[in-house]
């Protein structure tokens, strides 16, 4: 029913993009002929995941459609496809280590073990101060300088010892994210 | 080391400047193409050339980019694929991270043969540390001239983007590449209509790799006559080698294309030999979907003669003793590296990447995936083996894509030159589940 739906968007937090984030997406757009603003879908969920704490949200989603006059589902059915969407909140930093065959034959299921180990968690899970998310991932084109792991844009690369593996989860205690080259 | 086509001055400080690239011959193609040949002539060189699709499919450039439709008032585009996702595949983001303009200049006289005004590199959406670097660059050439309308004064105008994906193996296919460029899933288009005739927008287009791409300019500066001379038979020109596993030197390397797989492995201007003394035990030498091959099927044909780094070679025998050039992934395993381990590893990325619509694929990556991990963790039943064997078969030549068969060929490849290890674990639980076990009963046989 329309009146419950206008209801409910009353009561949801504003979604907003910076004017940043804005031109960037703007920007985008304008790559495509008249009438395909749609391909810039994946680029403005980017864009969203960076300026809403690293997931998009279904309201996050709802603006995107908004914004490229598109129905909601053509976003949701989307940002579901691909696994570089976060549909859920997740930890100040996404550890997405890569866990396929190259990066194994050096070490990446043991690495993947140490860091379940070190920070309590599983797969998929959060560690209980909202820092760290762990988030195995497949093949990321880092295969000779495996292990190695990605967050938000940046690749760590050959971490094969315990010992890097600490000075790497220590470093990432005190960093904040890079800010994307659009909002700088 | 040989010639170096692409990687010549890919150390120098600053090549990913325009004025550091152009001190170095930079944009010379651009110039020449447009300012003195046509681009039927651009064509004509690259068919000339013997380049192959470096991508994986090995499919002759000249003869794709000829297959374009090319209807009145119709825009054409071309599209490069830069969604390097095959595992064990890392030559490309590498390259586009330290030489970003030899891409761009690829891009515009690619773009001018075919005679498209806009073109698009899709890059994997992991990559967008890459994607900046790329934009920088087209920035650049579009302040110099080398983009944009009028381009260096020659009447042809080409504007050219970069688009992330955003986390698929699938879109590297590429009629779901060019879904996912309409910002839609990545699924792939069933053919006909090949993109050749409808493609990105419905429009005709061209879908190549980024090393493909990146190959024009000096195919174009020095002809396709001279491309053709180097190499061996029809494996033309060079090729970048993405080396990885358990050897002393990974990276990339440009190699000629027919370098023996034995120097390939053991010299230190390559692989530089198997970490930690150890001894080959298999390698898989295209990327993760060709056949694995056991030590003595990699350095040697099944008629005892040195195999090669090229199409031919690496195939010779087809998939009964050979396997695949595909990417240039070559991924090395010593003898303490698990074949079953690996192979479910592998199982579960294509299952896990299997976009769901043919059910052969959706279906039968899920199972393969489940039977191996049984057999490694100690659960497999005798008639697993053969189960893998008619799952793989029946995935096999019955998919809208290739990502069928590229599941199917690491299971069933693994199955034919490690039977026995296979056999061990299903026999002896205990022993193949307890910590760092690795059979070693084939390691005379195929060492040998």
């Amino acid at each position: 029913m329309a009146g419950d739906n206008i209801k409910m968007a009353e009561t949801i937090n504003e979604v907003k993009f910076s004017d940043a984030a804005m031109a960037e997406i703007q920007r985008y757009i304008s790559h495509y002929p008249e009438g395909r603003q749609k391909s810039a879908l994946l680029p403005i969920l980017h864009i969203a995941q960076a300026e809403f704490g690293g997931w998009v949200s279904p309201e996050a989603m709802d603006k995107v459609a908004e914004i490229l006059n598109i129905k909601p589902i053509e976003v949701y059915e989307v940002a579901t496809f691909y696994t570089m969407f976060n549909l859920k909140p997740v930890g100040k930093h996404v550890l997405e280590v890569c866990r396929t065959g190259p990066c194994c034959l050096r070490g990446a299921d043991q690495m993947i073990d140490m860091i379940k180990q070190k920070l309590n968690i599983e797969e998929g899970e959060t560690t209980a101060d909202g820092m760290f998310t762990l988030k195995p991932v497949e093949c990321l084109a880092s295969c000779g300088s495996g292990p190695m792991l990605q967050v938000r844009e940046l690749y760590y690369e050959n971490i094969d010892s315990e010992e890097k593996l600490d000075q790497f989860l220590e470093m990432m205690r005190n960093k904040e994210h890079e800010t994307p080259t659009w909002a700088k | 080391m040989g010639l170096k086509i692409l990687t010549e001055h890919i150390n120098v400080p600053g090549i990913e400047t325009l004025e550091v690239y152009r001190k170095h011959g930079g944009y010379k193609s651009v110039e020449k193409a447009l300012k003195t040949m046509s681009p039927d002539e651009v064509v004509e060189e690259v068919k000339t050339s013997g380049l192959r699709g470096r991508g994986g499919a090995g499919f002759p450039t000249g003869m794709k980019w000829s297959f374009l439709a090319k209807p009145e008032g119709v825009p054409r585009y071309l599209v490069c694929n830069a969604d390097e996702s095959e595992p064990g595949t890392f030559k490309d983001r590498w390259f586009m991270e330290k030489n970003p303009h030899a891409l761009v200049e690829g891009m515009i006289t690619s773009s001018y043969a075919l005679g498209a005004n806009t073109s698009y590199i899709y890059i994997r959406g992991e990559l967008l540390f890459v994607l900046r670097i790329l934009e920088k660059a087209i920035a650049e050439a579009y302040a110099a001239g080398l983009l944009g309308k009028n381009i260096l004064g020659s009447g042809y105008d080409l504007d050219l983007h970069v688009a992330p994906g955003g986390g698929a193996y699938i879109c590297g296919e590429e009629t779901a590449l060019l879904e996912s460029l309409e910002g839609k899933r990545g699924n792939p288009r069933n053919k006909p209509p090949f993109p050749a005739v409808k493609g990105l927008f419905q429009s005709p287009t061209v879908v190549n790799n980024v090393e493909t791409i990146a190959s024009v300019p000096w195919i174009v500066n020095n002809t396709g006559a001279e491309y053709a001379k180097i190499g061996v038979g029809r494996s033309t020109g060079t090729k970048l080698i993405s080396a990885s596993g358990n050897i002393n030197n990974p990276g990339v390397f440009e190699i000629e294309l027919g370098v023996p797989v034995e120097e390939f492995i053991y010299s230190d201007q390559y692989c530089g030999g198997i970490w930690k003394g150890k001894q080959l035990k298999a390698v898989v030498p295209g990327g993760s979907s060709v056949p694995i091959l056991p030590a003595n099927l990699i350095l040697k044909t099944a008629a005892g003669e040195d195999r090669l780094m090229s199409y031919e070679s690496l195939s010779d025998g087809g998939f009964v003793s050979g396997s695949m050039l595909g990417s240039g992934a070559f991924i090395v395993f010593d003898e303490d590296q698990c074949i079953v381990r690996n192979t479910w590893n592998y199982a579960r990325f294509y299952h896990h990447e299997s976009c769901g619509q043919c059910s052969p694929c959706r279906e039968g990556t899920g199972w393969m995936e489940k039977v191996l991990h049984r057999i490694e963790y100690g659960h497999g039943h005798q008639q697993d083996i053969d189960l893998l064997v008619s799952v793989a078969k029946q995935i096999e030549g019955n998919t809208i894509c290739p990502l069928g068969d590229a599941a199917a060929w690491p299971v069933a490849s693994a199955v034919r030159h490690f039977r026995d290890e296979f056999e061990w674990h299903i026999k002896h639980p205990k022993e193949a589940t307890a910590p760092g076990a690795v059979y070693r009963g084939q390691l005379d046989a195929i060492t040998a």
